[in-house]
């Protein structure tokens, strides 16, 4: 009998070597059940998922949370769980606050012996809470937040990461787009800092890939005549010379009147046009479009995103390490799952680690349109002494992480 | 239907050494005369997305899944025509056939289950309940034992076939795909796509005597995705498909050793012996071609282009 962390039991692992039977109907000899719970954090009022700045009074972000990702998971998990003897399953707390959250997530400790919790929350927030459960033995995994700065000065060594940083995504983009022989970028850039953050991003992945900025122009989501040179697309790209149009634009309600506007006929890349993502619905390879339809079952009215295939491999992570950990214990699951014996299938082709330096997840990232992948990156013509994945987003000599 | 067939006299089809091999995307089977010059004699129209093939009845019927339009095509090999489908659960990728051929075991990856479906009656008689995506099945040889794969869940579920039930569970390697039961009764080979191995399991025990891991010249681990794997009549050489690493694997089953990697094209995953077995065919995906290798110098001295994405391979032998 292995022991939890705080010395529950956990379940008959040793059936993990296959000496335990199971089957659908009740079996005599089944594993003793114990149960593993996972937590799962998110704000009431996330302004990321808030209907903001509907310019027109439609909103065309996907705004889904990305809980259901995660439920596909624990009902995968489902089959490990009768083998194992370990019951998975999720508490969920929907809070006012980072503070609220760190308190109800030290009482799923005390009380439920839950030790991993998915978060779904802005950097501040998620920075704020691991901060609230530094000397708690919990282990917080980011499935939503893109910001180079919480793998970077704000990293903590209670967070890991599935959702890829920005620097991930902006490196992909700029692989293909340097593949492609685009080297001249139009920056169009929108007004928040979300929007300043996907900039600041690029212009490291172009010093990195070496293509060059031309300009950076800002636009604003205004009919106002007087700031029409900041408002009429074909203004905005006219006077210069440019392969590619990056426009960096989180509301998403300007990027998608760029493409076929634009002065000069050029691809659009960036929040709009070719996009670098997670997750498309429209991926078809390395099983993707079982995944795909095992979430389409249980959340109908959406398809996968970014964030949802994250919760879905946040999960994937904590129950494929505690079956090959054979235990349930938080130190013994927690190593596992960092450690570089841990080779998780991203449904990308790669299989994922964790990056020993500020614990993101290693995956290959889709650059993606509306419906169609065009580009798995990385891309082949990239290569890396240790791992191909780590051409993507910050490697270990340039982090500026320190656990 | 069936029945009919069977009553078709023309056996000249056997032992043709006619190549088949299904295509994921253009819904075909090439079937392919090396005697002609690897000329591609036919393409047989199929349901959408075939993959798995099976020979039955002394090697007058070709059973393909279907995986898209959920049914088992069966083809007629002396006519090279479809002429019936039998009704599957959602999305068939691999099967085996009972040894008494009166039964199909086909796993159904968006089911996560077994079905066993009587051919007679074209019904499913009964649904094995499996880990996330189960993919590789095979059938020992006193057809009691089946073995089946689960991708999502990395087990290999071990079924009493006759009573139905999923008697053991055999952790392996990531992403477990296909199986090769060795000629000796004593080995089961499991291909690990995504841990770059294949795991070698002693049916006794059901636990992992020890595990083969390949790395061809200039490739990483992470490259290495076997997939398919198929045997010598002597049991005595081994081949696994590396998938992304785009090589084939000599594999000396006694000692276990890796004796050779051989380039083909690009994700390779199907695999098959020419009758004589000089002759290796790979099945390359992402390059829609088929590798022809010599087993004798153990190169690829030509391939074949086929059509899109093309997975199984199975020889008229």
């Amino acid at each position: 009998m292995i022991k939890g962390a705080h010395g529950l039991a956990a379940a008959s692992l040793a059936a993990v070597l296959g000496s335990s039977p199971f089957s659908i109907a009740a079996h005599p000899e089944a594993p003793e059940v114990g149960g593993m719970k996972l937590g799962y954090a998110e704000l009431a009022d996330d302004p990321r998922y808030a209907d903001r700045g509907a310019h027109s009074g439609i909103v065309f972000t996907d705004l889904g949370r990305p809980y259901q990702g995660s439920q596909v998971a624990l009902e995968d998990a489902g089959a490990i769980g009768r083998v194992t003897g370990v019951e998975f399953s999720m508490e969920k707390a929907t809070a006012k606050s980072a503070d609220e959250l760190a308190q109800r997530t030290s009482r799923w400790v005390t009380d439920d012996d839950i030790h991993f919790v998915l978060a779904d929350l802005p950097a501040a927030a998620l920075k704020d809470l691991a901060r609230g459960l530094a000397d708690r033995p919990v282990m917080l995994i980011n499935i939503s937040a893109p910001d180079d700065s919480l793998r970077g000065a704000d990293c903590a060594s209670n967070v890991a990461h599935t959702y890829p940083s920005q620097a991930m995504l902006s490196d992909a983009l700029m692989q293909y787009l340097v593949a492609k022989g685009w080297l001249q970028i139009l920056v169009l850039q929108g007004p928040t800092p979300e929007d300043a953050a996907l900039v600041a991003a690029l212009q490291r992945a172009a010093r990195k890939f070496h293509a060059q900025i031309v300009e950076t122009r800002p636009f604003l989501l205004t009919n106002d005549p007087r700031n029409r040179e900041q408002t009429n697309v074909a203004l905005m790209t006219a006077g210069l010379r440019y392969d590619v149009v990056y426009v960096a634009d989180g509301s998403g309600e300007f990027g998608r009147y760029i493409a076929y506007e634009t002065s000069l006929p050029r691809p659009v890349v960036g929040t709009a046009g070719l996009v670098p993502t997670a997750w498309s619905w429209s991926w078809d390879r390395d099983a993707a479009v079982q995944l795909q339809h095992r979430y389409e079952r249980i959340s109908p009215p959406r398809r996968m995103n970014g964030a949802d295939w994250a919760a879905w491999e946040a999960v994937k992570a904590v129950t494929q390490a505690v079956m090959r950990a054979r235990s349930t214990a938080f130190d013994a699951v927690r190593d596992f799952l960092l450690s570089d014996k841990l080779s998780l299938d991203t449904v990308k082709g790669n299989p994922g680690s964790f990056r020993a330096w500020d614990h993101q997840l290693r995956a290959p990232v889709l650059l993606s349109t509306a419906d169609a992948v065009i580009a798995r990156a990385p891309l082949p013509q990239y290569l890396h002494q240790t791992n191909v994945l780590d051409t993507l987003g910050i490697d270990a000599p340039e982090t500026a992480c320190r656990f | 239907m069936v029945l009919g067939l069977v009553l078709s006299t023309q056996a000249g089809a056997k032992g043709t050494g006619y190549v088949f091999v299904s295509h994921e995307k253009t819904n075909n089977i090439a079937v392919i005369d090396p005697k002609q010059e690897y000329k591609v004699i036919q393409w047989i129209p199929t349901s959408h997305r075939p993959r798995d093939m099976k020979f039955g009845d002394d090697r007058r019927l070709l059973y393909v899944a279907c995986g898209d339009d959920d049914v088992i095509d069966v083809i007629d090999v002396a006519t090279l025509r479809i002429a019936d489908h039998i009704p599957t659960g959602s999305s068939p990728e691999m099967f085996e056939l009972s040894r008494d051929e009166k039964t199909l075991y086909v796993s159904n990856e968006e089911g996560s289950l077994v079905q066993e479906i009587s051919i007679a009656d074209k019904l499913i008689m009964r649904e094995i309940a499996t880990g996330a995506e189960p993919e590789g099945l095979v059938i020992s040889s006193d057809g009691k034992t089946l073995y089946v794969t689960s991708e999502v869940t990395d087990m290999v579920h071990v079924v009493d076939a006759e009573a139905g039930v999923v008697t053991d569970n055999i952790v392996v390697g990531t992403r477990p795909r296909r199986l090769l039961l060795l000629p000796d009764g004593k080995q089961l080979w499991v291909s690990n796509e995504l841990s770059g191995q294949v795991s070698v399991i002693d049916r006794g025990t059901n636990r992992v005597l020890t595990t083969l891991d390949f790395l061809p010249p200039g490739f990483r681990q992470a490259d290495v995705t076997p997939v398919g794997m198929t045997l010598t009549k002597d049991g005595k050489s081994a081949i696994v498909a590396l998938g992304r690493a785009n090589h084939v694997a000599f594999v000396d089953t006694a000692t276990r050793k890796i004796e050779a990697y051989v380039l083909v094209g690009s994700r390779a995953w199907g695999v098959a012996f020419s009758p004589d077995e000089k002759t290796l065919y790979v099945a390359n995906g992402l390059s829609d071609d088929l590798s022809i290798v010599d087993t004798e110098s153990r190169k690829a001295v030509r391939a074949v282009p086929v059509g899109r994405v093309p997975h199984s391979v199975l020889v008229d032998d």
